[in-house]
């Protein structure tokens, strides 16, 4: 397992972002409050400000994206770096060249921040274990291991709805084998004190021993839904999927699928996060996805703002706070 | 040293910023930089103009040291009403010193749109100017040795606070 320290400086502030394992709880908070401080910059009528001028930011996407891409080119430009985002269809990957090349290669064009998406686990530490000094590597989702600042998005989205995680129960539900989003999320909510974290699957999509990583285990959605604040809907990843884990899409939506009836089991005030993209139908019902418990658009919005906010502290890398500058 | 009494300093602010509020058609509008010159920006607005509305901002994004220090978590919302377009804007702060706080109010004030003017308003002027950047009106101006931080506290009671910094102590 790659050294997750890599991650912070000397003063333990960051300097890469490349999981939540290996991050404490201070850094967690301080990024949902720097975040907060974020959102305000997207209704003024400039939306950006200074803090990464001058800085070049290359988003390495050799995974398809949507909402992440956008959302980090956005939070990009909000904070006035110039960008270059790599299509992996058209990039030297495609037609040979190992990670390594293809990093050395964009370091020569004096890239001062990766944002990286990868099919393998651990590729976003290889990048940090590689770059030089001052450049900085945020891991937009690695294989299955993690996806951290989706993680920080769904954890900005559960606290501005239920201000602490003290008293909450919160279900991760769907395809946890697979999914890096599920784990960053679980780290997350326990270095948070959420009081208790569910994850929800059926057995075959279940990780060996997922016991350990402090959660509670169900394979019965409505046993599993019982009272819960937060409800964490997963992507069923067919792409990711080798053998036959599940009988059908129909199969999985009657017993795993998140309808009207099901979230009646919840708490009333429960709310439904989805970290997209969605499969209506599969894991969720429309009528769910659309219906006033969903706060699925708002984490898209909050998205900007966290990713904003974790570049910039990793730019503002002292953390000191100045005095008599007036 | 003794340091002038705040209240002195408002009223000094006070007596030179009215007269550019004779026109009722066409009011500046003051905008303090937070924290301490949105508490004096407010004294003002409240004698000189207490219909109005007030404007703030909070600097840190667009702050010139930011690679060096980071950033405070909690930024607050700066908010300037929507058209300041041909506006004359009396910008307020506590402290004038190096005159880099200014200079990043007025970069982010015309992310915001083109004022007509900019008037800068300053409780203390204390010199040690670092760009050439001037008050417009001042309540006094103190020379202070470089080791020396004044600080408004506040909002209630306003006063000032002069601490020696011992470098070696940083």
């Amino acid at each position: 397992m790659p050294n997750s320290n890599l991650q912070l400086d000397d003063n333990g502030r960051l300097r890469h972002f490349l999981s939540i394992e290996g991050l404490d709880q201070a850094i967690l908070t301080e990024i949902l409050d720097t975040a907060k401080s974020f959102t305000s910059v997207a209704d003024r009528p400039v939306k950006k400000v200074p803090i990464l001028r001058g800085k070049t930011v290359a988003n390495l996407f050799f995974e398809a994206s949507t909402r992440t891409r956008s959302t980090f080119e956005l939070a990009e430009q909000r904070l006035s770096a110039d960008i270059l985002s790599l299509n992996v269809d058209t990039s030297a990957t495609a037609k040979g060249e190992s990670l390594l090349d293809t990093l050395q290669n964009l370091e020569a064009m004096q890239i001062d921040m990766f944002v990286i998406r990868h099919q393998d686990s651990g590729s976003a530490h290889f990048f940090a274990q590689h770059v030089r000094p001052g450049v900085s590597v945020l891991n937009a989702g690695d294989g299955q291991h993690e996806h951290p600042t989706q993680a920080m998005l769904d954890m900005y989205t559960i606290r501005h709805y239920k201000k602490d995680f003290t008293g909450l129960r919160v279900a991760i539900v769907g395809d946890i084998l697979h999914s890096r989003v599920a784990r960053s999320q679980i780290h997350a909510l326990n270095l948070l004190n959420t009081a208790e974290v569910r994850v929800i699957a059926p057995r075959t999509l279940m990780p060996v021993a997922v016991e350990s990583l402090g959660v509670r285990v169900y394979d019965d959605l409505e046993q599993g839904l019982a009272d819960v604040d937060v409800i964490i809907m997963l992507r069923l990843q067919r792409e990711r999927m080798r053998g036959a884990l599940l009988p059908s899409e129909k199969e999985y939506f009657r017993r795993f699928g998140l309808t009207q009836e099901r979230l009646g089991r919840a708490h009333p005030d429960a709310i439904v996060m989805h970290p997209g993209p969605a499969n209506r139908g599969v894991e969720i019902e429309s009528s769910v996805m659309d219906g006033n418990q969903s706060v699925i658009l708002q984490q898209v919005s909050f998205g900007i703002s966290v990713r904003m906010a974790v570049m910039s502290m990793i730019v503002g890398q002292s953390g000191l706070q100045s005095g008599g500058d007036a | 040293m003794s340091l002038p009494s705040v209240e002195s300093l408002i009223e000094k602010l006070t007596q030179a910023l009215t007269p550019y509020f004779s026109n009722p058609e066409s009011q500046p509008l003051i905008v303090g930089i937070e924290t301490g010159g949105v508490w004096i920006a407010e004294q003002l607005r409240q004698r000189i103009a207490p219909a109005a509305e007030l404007g703030r901002l909070d600097i840190s994004f667009y702050r010139d040291d930011f690679t060096r220090h980071g950033l405070h978590p909690t930024v607050k919302p700066s908010s300037l009403p929507t058209d300041i377009d041909d506006r004359c804007i009396v910008l307020v702060d506590d402290v004038l010193q190096s005159g880099r706080t200014v200079r990043a109010a007025m970069n982010e004030i015309f992310d915001y749109g083109r004022p007509s003017k900019i008037l800068l308003a300053i409780l203390i002027d204390r010199g040690q100017r670092e760009i050439p950047v001037q008050a417009d009106f001042v309540g006094t101006s103190l020379s202070l040795d470089s080791n020396s931080h004044i600080k408004l506290e506040g909002p209630e009671p306003l006063q000032l606070i002069v601490k020696t910094l011992d470098r070696h102590a940083e």
